[in-house]
C-alpha cells in the first residue's frame, strides 16, 4: 500500500466474519471445541472434515439455528454471543444446502422471491410476476446462467438449480454464501460451471465457504482450506500447499474409542458372492463383492458413493440391472424382498423410522412381521406364539421396554434399532446387511449393537456393515471395502486399517501399496 | 370392542331412544326388520370399503358397480333366463375381475386409487346405463322365482341379508383382526415402505384388498337387485360409495390407512341407517337426508379428534409434572 492511498477504513481491514473460541457441546459430545475462524470479504474458503468433525454444527451456528455455549461471532466487527436466524440473513449469510430447497412446480423467479413476492392490485393481492422476473433476470445474468427467470425449476439441471439458489442468496444481498457439498452429485462439466460462478462471486467481493471432498475443485476455487477435526481447527492450508496427503493427514488422528473384538474363529467360506452387480445409482459401474461366513465386512465411503443402493439391490428393494448373485454356491435371482428374505438375506435399513420398523405397531408385531406364517396356524396368528418369540428376542437383545405389546415408536432409538435387528435374528440369517446401524442412537446402545454384530458373525452369519462413522468402521470391521462413485475402490485387511487409507480410497485417490486392490 | 366403538354404540342407543320417544313406530317389528335389512345391505359393502381403506386406499366405484352388477343379474335371470345360481356366480366373477383390475392398476402401474376408482365410478355407471339403453331392468311381470325368494325371505322375522352380513362380518373380523393377511393389511396401511422392508409383498396385499372389496360389493349388488326388484341404472345405488366411506370414518377408520375395525364399520353403518330412519320417522323432509348425515359425521369426527388431542395434551402435562416432581 502506498502513502498516497487513502487510509483504509476499519471495515476494509477487519474480516467480514470472525469466530473466536466458539464452543458447542451436547450431552456426551463436544461438537465444536473452541473454534477460531476468519472469513474475509471475497475470500473463498474450502472446509473439509470427516462426519462428526463439527461441520454441520458450524453451519447451524452461522445460520442462527443453534447458539454456541461460549465464544463470540463477529460480523463486520460487531461481536455477538450468538446469531438469530434473522440476524444471520440480515448480515448476508446464505446457504446452499446439499438437498436443494426449491419448488419444482414454480418458475425460477418465483423460487427466488418465495415468501416475499412483489404484489399488485391492492386488495386482490396478486403476485406481480412481471416485476418478479425483471428483478431476477439481472441476477441470473450476473451468474452467467443460460436460462431465463420464467423457466420452471423442474426443467433445470442440478447445477442450474444450484445457480437458482445462489441467485436467491444474491437477492438477499448475501455477503457470504456457504455451499454444502455442491459438486458431490454434479457431472464434471456442470462442476466447472459452478466453479466459474464462485469465481465471479469472489470478484464481487462475496465470500464463499465451500464444503467439498474433491481436491482439484478445492485447489481451483479456494484461497485456503480449513480442516476441522473433533470440533477443532486441525489446520489450514494455503492454495499452493494443498495436496491429498496433507488434507487427509489433517482430517485424521481422532481418538478411536471403539475397541476391536476379534472374531471367535477365522473367517469361513464365501456365503454370498455378487459379480458385476449394477444398481440404479451407478448403472455404468459394476460391483463385485464377496461376503464370508463369520466375518464383519465394513463398507465405507462418502455419502452418495452407492453403498446403500448396493444394499437395497441385494435385498430386492431396487432392481438389479445386471450381474449375478451366488448364495451358498447356488445362483440366486433377487427379484423381490421375498426372494432375499426367503433365502436368509436381510437388511436393516439406514432410515429406521421410515423403513426399519413400523412405529405404530407393537414390538411383538414388528419382530414377527417378516415371518408371521411361523407364528400362525391355518393363516390365523397365534398371539401366544408371537408373544413367546418377542419375549425371547426382548431378553436376548436386552430390548428395554415396558412389554412386548408396547408401541415401538415409544422406544428410544437404540431399542428401536434392536427391534429392527430382532425381526431378522428370529429367522436364521445367513447374510445381514446393516446400513448405518448406530446412527442416532446413544453410546451405550451403540456398543450393544457392536456386540450383537460380533455375536452374529461368530454364529456363522456374514455381516455387511455400511457406516460413515470412521471410528465404527475401523473399530468393528474385520475387513473394510471402500466405495467411491459406485465402484469398490479398495479392500483393506486389518493390518492396513487406518483412517488415512479409508479416506484416500473414499475420495477415489487410491493408495499405493500392495495391500489394497482396486 | 374399543372405547371408540363403545362411544359409537352409546350414541346409536341414545339416538334410537330419542327417535322411539318421539315416534314409537321406530321399534315396531316391521320397521326394525326393514332397518336391519338396510343395515345388512349397506354393511356388506361398507366392510368391503373397509378392506381398501385400511391399506390407505379408497374405492369410489362401489355404487356404480352395484348398479352394473345389479343390471346384469336382473337381466340374466329375468330376460335371458339364466338359472339364478349361475347368474350369481357370473356376477361374482365379474366383480372379482373388476376388483383385480383396480388392484393391478394401483399396485403395479402405480395410478392413484382415487383416480382408478373414480374412472371405475364413471365407466360402470355409463356401462350399466348403456346396457339397458337407460331403461329399467326388471323381472317380467307376473313371473316368480322360488329360488330367489331366499334373498328377501324373513325367517323368524329376520331378513336373510342379516344372516349373510353376520357370516361375512365374522369372517371379515377374523381375516382383518386375527389372520396373517390382516396383519399385512394393517402393516401396508401404516407404512408401506417399512412393510416392504419386512419382506411383505405389498403389491399383492393391495391387489387382494381391492379384489375382496369388489367381491363383497358383488354380493351386496345381488341383494340390492332383489331388494328393489328392478334396477334403474341411472339412479340405482347412487353415492353408495360415500355411505361406505362415511360408515368407515364414523367407525374409526383413518383415510391415511392402518387404522380401523370391523366392529367399528358395522356400528358406523348402523348409525347412518338409524339416522336415515330418524329423518323418515320424525317427518323431516327427506330432501334434508344428506344434510343430517353430513352434520352428524362432521360433529362425530370433530368430537373424536378434539377428545383425542385433549387427552394427548393432558398426558403430556401429567408426564411433565411427574418429571418435575422427580427432578425436585
Amino acid at each position: 500500500m502506498t502513502a498516497t492511498a487513502p487510509a483504509p477504513s476499519p471495515r476494509a481491514v477487519q474480516p467480514f466474519l470472525r469466530l473466536r473460541g466458539v464452543r458447542k457441546s451436547y450431552p456426551g459430545v463436544v461438537a465444536l471445541a473452541g473454534l477460531d475462524l476468519e472469513v474475509g470479504s471475497g475470500e473463498v474458503i474450502g472446509l473439509v472434515g470427516e462426519n462428526g468433525a463439527g461441520k454441520s454444527t458450524l453451519m447451524n451456528i452461522l445460520g442462527g439455528v443453534i447458539a454456541p455455549d461460549r465464544g463470540t461471532i463477529e460480523v463486520d466487527g460487531a461481536p455477538r454471543a450468538a446469531l438469530t436466524v434473522g440476524q444471520s440473513i440480515g448480515a448476508g449469510i446464505a446457504f446452499v444446502h446439499q438437498e436443494l430447497n426449491l419448488f419444482d412446480n414454480l418458475d425460477v423467479a418465483a423460487n427466488v422471491f418465495i415468501g416475499r413476492e412483489p404484489r399488485r392490485y391492492g386488495l386482490l393481492n396478486l403476485v406481480d410476476t412481471r416485476r418478479q422476473r425483471q428483478a431476477v433476470a439481472p441476477l441470473l445474468k450476473r451468474l452467467g446462467a443460460n436460462f431465463g427467470p420464467d423457466v420452471p425449476v423442474r426443467r433445470l439441471s442440478l447445477a442450474q438449480q444450484q445457480i437458482v439458489e445462489i441467485a436467491k442468496a444474491l437477492s438477499y444481498d448475501a455477503r457470504l454464501i456457504i455451499l454444502d457439498e455442491p459438486t458431490s452429485s454434479l457431472p464434471l462439466r456442470e462442476t466447472e460451471k459452478l466453479l466459474e460462478v464462485i469465481g465471479s462471486l469472489k470478484a464481487d467481493g462475496i465470500a464463499t465457504i465451500f464444503i467439498s471432498h474433491r481436491l482439484h475443485e478445492i485447489e481451483r476455487a479456494c484461497d485456503r482450506v480449513v480442516v476441522l477435526r473433533d470440533g477443532q481447527l486441525a489446520g489450514r492450508l494455503e492454495r499452493s500447499e494443498i495436496t491429498y496427503q496433507k488434507l487427509v493427514r489433517l482430517m485424521i488422528g481422532r481418538d478411536l474409542k471403539v475397541v476391536y473384538t476379534a472374531p471367535g474363529a477365522p473367517r469361513g467360506e464365501v456365503v454370498l458372492s455378487a459379480r458385476a452387480i449394477r444398481t440404479a445409482a451407478y448403472p455404468h459401474h459394476p460391483v463385485d463383492l464377496d461376503l464370508h461366513r463369520g466375518e464383519i465386512l465394513g463398507l465405507a465411503g462418502l455419502v452418495g458413493s452407492g453403498r446403500s443402493e448396493l444394499a437395497r439391490a441385494l435385498f430386492g428393494i431396487d432392481p438389479i440391472y445386471g450381474g449375478s448373485v451366488v448364495l451358498g454356491g447356488a445362483p440366486l435371482a433377487i427379484t423381490s424382498t421375498r426372494s432375499a428374505t426367503g433365502r436368509g438375506i436381510f437388511l436393516v435399513p439406514e432410515n429406521r423410522k421410515e423403513a426399519g420398523i413400523l412405529l405404530d405397531m407393537s414390538i411383538a408385531q414388528n419382530i414377527t412381521l417378516p415371518n408371521l406364517e411361523a407364528y400362525a396356524r391355518g393363516g390365523i396368528v397365534l398371539p401366544a406364539a408371537e408373544a413367546r418369540r418377542a419375549e425371547k428376542s426382548k431378553a436376548d437383545l436386552d430390548i428395554r421396554a415396558p412389554g412386548v405389546a408396547a408401541r415401538t415408536g415409544a422406544l428410544s432409538g437404540g431399542n428401536q434399532q434392536k427391534v429392527a435387528l430382532a425381526k431378522w435374528l428370529a429367522m436364521n440369517p445367513r447374510v445381514i446387511i446393516l446400513d448405518e446401524p448406530t446412527r442416532g442412537i446413544d453410546v451405550g446402545a451403540k456398543f450393544e449393537i457392536y456386540r450383537l454384530m460380533r455375536g452374529l458373525a461368530d454364529a456363522g452369519v456374514a455381516v455387511l456393515m455400511i457406516s460413515s462413522d470412521m471410528e465404527e468402521v475401523i473399530g468393528v470391521s474385520d475387513r473394510i471395502a471402500v466405495m467411491h462413485e459406485g465402484r469398490i475402490s479398495g479392500m483393506l485387511d486389518r493390518d492396513r486399517f487406518s483412517e488415512e487409507n479409508v479416506l484416500m480410497l473414499a475420495v477415489g485417490y487410491g493408495i499405493d501399496n500392495a495391500g489394497a486392490t482396486a | 370392542m374399543t372405547k371408540k366403538d363403545l362411544g359409537l354404540l352409546i350414541l346409536i342407543l341414545v339416538v334410537g331412544l330419542g327417535v322411539y320417544l318421539v315416534n314409537p313406530l321406530f321399534l315396531s317389528p316391521n320397521n326394525l326388520a326393514n332397518t336391519a335389512n338396510l343395515i345388512a345391505l349397506f354393511g356388506l359393502f361398507s366392510i368391503a370399503q373397509g378392506f381398501v381403506i385400511i391399506t390407505g386406499g379408497i374405492d369410489l366405484s362401489v355404487g356404480s358397480m352395484i348398479a352394473l352388477l345389479g343390471v346384469l343379474f336382473v337381466d340374466m335371470v329375468g330376460r335371458l333366463g339364466v338359472p339364478w345360481p349361475l347368474a350369481a356366480a357370473i356376477v361374482m366373477g365379474i366383480g372379482l375381475l373388476l376388483g383385480l383390475a383396480h388392484g393391478l392398476l394401483i399396485a403395479r402401474l402405480h395410478i392413484q386409487p382415487f383416480v382408478v376408482t373414480l374412472c371405475g365410478l364413471l365407466i360402470y355407471r355409463g356401462a350399466s346405463r348403456g346396457y339397458t339403453a337407460d331403461a329399467t331392468a326388471g323381472f317380467p311381470f307376473g313371473t316368480t322365482y322360488p329360488g330367489l325368494d331366499f334373498f328377501v325371505a324373513r325367517p323368524w322375522g329376520i331378513p336373510t341379508s342379516v344372516f349373510v352380513l353376520a357370516v361375512v362380518a365374522v369372517i371379515a373380523w377374523i381375516v382383518l383382526h386375527r389372520s396373517v393377511f390382516g396383519r399385512y393389511l394393517f402393516a401396508v396401511g401404516k407404512n408401506e415402505e417399512a412393510a416392504r422392508f419386512s419382506g411383505i409383498r405389498t403389491g399383492a396385499v393391495i391387489i387382494a384388498a381391492y379384489t375382496i372389496c369388489a367381491g363383497l360389493t358383488a354380493i351386496a349388488a345381488i341383494f340390492f337387485a332383489m331388494y328393489t326388484r328392478s334396477v334403474s341404472p341411472s339412479s340405482h345405488a347412487n353415492f353408495y360409495e360415500l355411505y361406505a366411506i362415511a360408515a368407515a370414518v364414523l367407525g374409526g377408520f383413518s383415510l391415511r390407512g392402518g387404522e380401523g375395525s370391523i366392529v367399528g364399520v358395522i356400528l358406523g353403518t348402523i348409525l347412518l341407517q338409524v339416522l336415515q330412519n330418524l329423518v323418515n320417522l320424525l317427518g323431516i323432509p327427506s330432501s334434508l337426508n344428506f344434510a343430517v348425515m353430513g352434520t352428524v359425521i362432521l360433529v362425530g369426527v370433530l368430537v373424536d379428534q378434539q377428545w383425542g388431542s385433549f387427552r394427548e395434551r393432558r398426558r403430556i402435562r401429567e408426564a411433565a409434572r411427574t418429571a418435575n416432581g422427580v427432578a425436585d
